[in-house]
């Protein structure tokens, strides 16, 4: 498993204070800053070395492509481990595929990739996993969420 | 500007979001820089974000943090064999739980697939994971025909959505 990148406390309070309502005036992160106890430039160094250690994946906006009339949607494939290099070049080329985690289980249970596709178009999702299916060679099992019970990442930093 | 209906996404929307897709420039005054990108005043720019906020076209504007970087290394996706005529009420009570940042009803795929409750459980370790998932496990009781749970071993790509040019 991967270890936790080294964070200090200032990066902690960056990444809580960070979560949403990012302001929208004209210097926001000037005004995020001050609270912070931190000068405006120090805040821009330290995002942009987070991005850049890859602490943080993104900041920005965060689009939800189902009220832009898109779609996304969770799905799975069970990749023979001689073939897994193969299908992972296969799938992570199609711009569709927004995450992509590999994944165990204790169980052995043989779904091991498990990607999200994101489409401008709800039609694009069906159309993505028979391009996909094609390309690997591999069935694509699409796992569309029938209800949300919770979503919402309600988690602390803990290092 | 607020109270427009979902997908009412016009040609400058779709501008701004082409210009944002991959983040927010890290610059001072980084509204004025997309105001210039799109060819409208930074005052547009604003006004068009706070209204995709209020539209849900944006969740929200703030930092996405690698799970594994902010301390969080074990990620374990818990999948739950429930009866559908009970799926809501077990679903609603496991989404409550702190420890479950994701809960979604999903459908089966027979014979391969026989799990339609997915709970996404974070941890400091796998062991802590597999504790809060035994609390799932408890909370269902008779309930729950078969579970298990998948543990991320590695991140393949993260983007996020990537709408074309």
């Amino acid at each position: 498993m991967p270890e936790a990148a080294s964070i200090d406390a200032v990066d902690r309070a960056i990444i809580d204070s960070l979560q949403g309502g990012f302001p929208l005036c004209e210097r926001p992160y000037a005004e995020v800053a001050g609270p912070l106890g931190i000068s405006e430039d120090q805040l821009l160094e330290r995002l942009q070395a987070m991005l850049d250690a890859r602490v943080l994946t993104r900041f920005g906006p965060m689009f939800q492509v189902e009220r832009m009339g898109g779609a996304f949607v969770l799905a799975a494939m069970r990749v023979p481990e001689a073939d897994w290099q193969r299908v992972l070049e296969v799938v992570n080329a199609f711009p569709q595929v927004a995450h992509n985690y590999r994944r165990e289980s204790d169980r052995n249970c043989d779904f091991n990739m498990w990607f999200v596709l994101a489409t401008e178009t709800a039609d694009g999702i069906a159309a993505a996993v028979r391009s996909i299916e094609e390309a690997s060679g591999l069935p694509v099992f699409p796992f569309p969420k029938l209800q949300e019970y919770f979503v919402e990442m309600k988690l602390a930093v803990r290092t | 500007m607020s109270g427009a209906p979902a997908r009412s996404v016009d040609a400058i929307d779709r501008r701004l979001i082409l210009a944002t897709q991959s983040g927010l420039p890290l610059v001072a005054r980084p509204y004025q820089q997309l105001a210039e990108q799109v060819g409208i005043a930074p005052q547009e720019v604003m006004a068009r974000l706070a209204r995709m906020l209020d539209s849900g076209v944006i969740r929200r504007i703030g930092a996405v943090p690698n799970h594994y970087a902010i301390g969080y290394t074990a990620n374990g996706m818990s999948v739950w064999d429930v009866p559908d005529e009970r799926i809501d009420e077990l679903g609603a009570r496991i989404g409550a739980l702190d420890f479950v940042t994701h809960c979604y009803h999903r459908p089966r795929k027979l014979p391969e697939w026989p799990y339609n409750l997915f709970a996404m459980v974070h941890g400091t370790s796998r062991a802590e994971v597999q504790a809060k998932v035994a609390e799932i496990a408890a909370l269902l009781g008779a309930a729950c025909r078969a579970y298990d749970v998948l543990f991320s071993t590695s991140i393949l790509k993260k983007t996020g959505l990537r709408i074309a040019g």
